[in-house]
């Protein structure tokens, strides 16, 4: 442990001088979920895409087919609306948290 | 005539099982940087201790050709030996023989081991060092699997289990030394995994080498499953002698007692607590500077360090020490380091092993990932340990020991036997800064200058409630010390706690928040 550099942690108002792990520098950064924004909850890929862009969604509708550990998940619409962007193209490989629809 | 030809046939055929998988294999696995099975045995055991058993079992697997295979000792070497003149049981997968795989006759080897351990009140070590299951043997080599698996949890607080991780120790095998109470990895050697880097990347599309998914600091550092890290096998092998002079044989007996040792000088207990509570020091330099000659084994020393647990000595007899670490994200307590110390306080009050905690930590890790990862059911997990433990516990409060982190960290309220505190030592719900903007929110909004107003209430609270009289005074602690009364004291507490006995509510088992 350095001597020299401290990190500083705040805790209930006091601020104190410590060492940061890696594990808690890399650790995520929590974001406001949109609840429009569609994104893979698992890395796979794209075997059906069901909707175009411009096109009217109902809560449960189905979007796309993603392929993930040999499963075909059904990626259902969260919430009812329109199409506006389609990010993905049939075959697409994806990674976890990918936004694949926009939806307003 | 016919008994020495009987003798000559026998050491013949065990000459040709003592070959292993053949000078080809060992020239490969001396290649990896690795040591042959039996040598590692010998280099962990007392000189001509082992006795090895079943070196002549063969599998008897006939699908694939298999019939045809002779795999001496089926991959895996079993005995019994001595450490230190203390009789141990033991196990190598030989991945000289068809790379260590498990099939069934192996799993039945290990299994008669640890039977035999568990019988015989015996520590067991295990060394793996294997590509996983025998896919030729099929369902057999799971069932060997599950029946390893249920041993490890059957003797789960019984003996103690060791397993060194030293090659591959992938898919189900892992969940072994998983169950067991001691893990060990050495680096560039050790690699453990669910699924390997290849399956990764062809599922998940997820490119990562063996070392970062699973090699030996990863499992040190960030997942926690090892608890004592070593750059090469001989100082792997003397970490597991050294932890088991601090270990009883059985959750029947006590840890050997050694010869009474002063700590070392260099370690002055009234030189390491920095004043200002928000300033860090080592705390392993306190747990030394009581311990006897000041040797401390600390355990998962690159994983959650926030907390600090491992063994030393008081006056000769084992203790397990927990200790907030200030000088890593200032000692609070969270998910990882709350899962540390609960299962390192289970495995002392398994064992016999009297628990000494020395606390300084400002509370728990805030943060949306902390509370989204489960800091609840972790932390509660303290709370459990702790309430559960019936072996002498003592806690000495060094400086900070605020809202339910003074109550986890084996307070009075808890069953502590021992509330020893520092002088230095502040027993609050919070900190001054924290309480002061809350009780006085008023006084210091109305303020005309509501900053000075904010350090004068700060002081105030500081004054009357940061220190260890208002807990003493409700005799929530026992007595206020001088920091150079510290092992006088922890010694008197160990020794007076020596004939403990609790009644504890008739139960099958409890539900810990695992």
């Amino acid at each position: 442990m350095s001597e020299q550099k401290y990190d500083k942690l705040e805790i209930d108002g006091a601020i104190y001088k410590t060492h940061f792990t890696q594990k808690f520098i890399n650790r995520k950064k929590w974001e406001q979920p949109t609840p429009g924004i569609v994104t893979t909850h698992i890395p796979g890929s794209i075997i059906d895409i069901h909707v175009k862009e411009g096109q009217e969604v109902k809560k449960g509708d189905l979007l796309c087919l993603l392929e993930a550990m040999k499963m075909h998940n059904k990626i259902l619409s969260p919430v009812s609306g329109t199409v506006k962007k389609v990010h993905v193209n049939k075959g697409d490989k994806l990674h976890k948290d990918a936004v694949m629809f926009e939806i307003e | 005539m016919s008994l020495k030809r009987n003798v000559l046939d026998l050491r013949k055929r065990k000459e040709i099982v003592l070959q292993g998988g053949g000078e080809e294999a060992i020239k490969k696995q001396v290649a990896m940087g690795k040591l042959t099975a039996r040598e590692r045995i010998e280099a962990i055991l007392d000189k001509d201790s082992f006795h090895e058993y079943d070196m002549f079992v063969e599998h008897q697997a006939k699908d694939f050709d298999m019939d045809k295979k002779v795999l001496h000792g089926d991959g895996v070497i079993i005995g019994t030996g001595t450490i230190y003149g203390e009789p141990v049981c033991i196990y190598a997968q030989d991945f000289t023989v068809a790379g260590g795989s498990l099939g069934l006759m192996h799993a039945r080897k290990i299994t008669k081991i640890m039977d035999h351990a568990l019988k015989m009140r015996m520590p067991l070590i295990g060394i793996n060092d294997s590509g996983g299951a025998r896919i030729q043997e099929g369902v057999d080599s799971l069932a060997g699997y599950g029946e390893i698996f249920f041993r490890n949890t059957q003797a789960s607080g019984v003996i103690p289990q060791l397993s060194v991780i030293l090659g591959p120790c992938a898919g189900g095998a892992v969940y072994s030394p998983a169950l067991t109470d001691f893990v060990f990895v050495v680096d560039n050697i050790s690699k453990m995994f669910i699924t390997g880097p290849e399956v990764v990347k062809t599922v998940l599309g997820e490119e990562v080498s063996m070392e970062e998914l699973g090699g030996a600091k990863v499992h040190a550092e960030i997942s926690g499953n090892a608890h004592f890290f070593a750059h090469s096998e001989h100082e792997c092998f003397e970490q597991i002698k050294k932890l088991l002079t601090f270990i009883p044989w059985s959750n029947q007996s006590k840890a050997k007692p050694f010869p009474s040792k002063p700590p070392r000088p260099e370690y002055n207990i009234e030189k390491i607590l920095p004043s200002d509570p928000t300033q860090p020091y080592d705390v392993r330099d306190v747990i030394r500077a009581v311990a006897d000659d000041s040797d401390f084994l600390e355990i998962q020393q690159e994983f959650a360090k926030n907390i600090v647990i491992g063994f030393g000595r008081i006056d000769g007899e084992t203790i397990g020490f927990v200790a907030n670490q200030p000088a890593v994200l200032a000692g609070v307590l969270d998910c990882d380091s709350s899962d540390k110390a609960a299962r390192f306080i289970r495995f002392c009050d398994a064992f016999n092993i009297p628990i000494v905690t020395f606390e300084d930590m400002p509370g728990y890790l805030p943060g949306v990932e902390q509370e989204h990862m489960g800091v609840i059911r972790h932390g509660a997990k303290v709370l459990y340990a702790y309430s559960e433990a019936t072996v002498p516990k003592v806690t000495v409060i060094l400086r900070k020991a605020y809202g339910g982190g003074y109550i986890a960290m084996n307070s009075r309220h808890l069953k502590a036997d021992f509330m020893f505190a520092w002088p230095t030592a502040e027993i609050a719900v919070m900190g001054p800064e924290g309480a002061a903007n809350i009780i006085f929110r008023k006084e210091i909004m109305n303020a005309e200058n509501p900053a000075e107003m904010r350090k004068i209430k700060v002081a105030e609270y500081r004054e009357r409630f940061a220190n260890p009289y208002v807990a003493a005074s409700k005799g929530y602690i026992d007595s206020v010390i001088e920091p150079s009364e510290t092992r006088k004291l922890l010694k008197h507490a160990i020794e007076v706690s020596a004939n403990k006995s609790v009644m504890t509510p008739n139960k099958k088992h409890g539900i810990p928040p695992f």
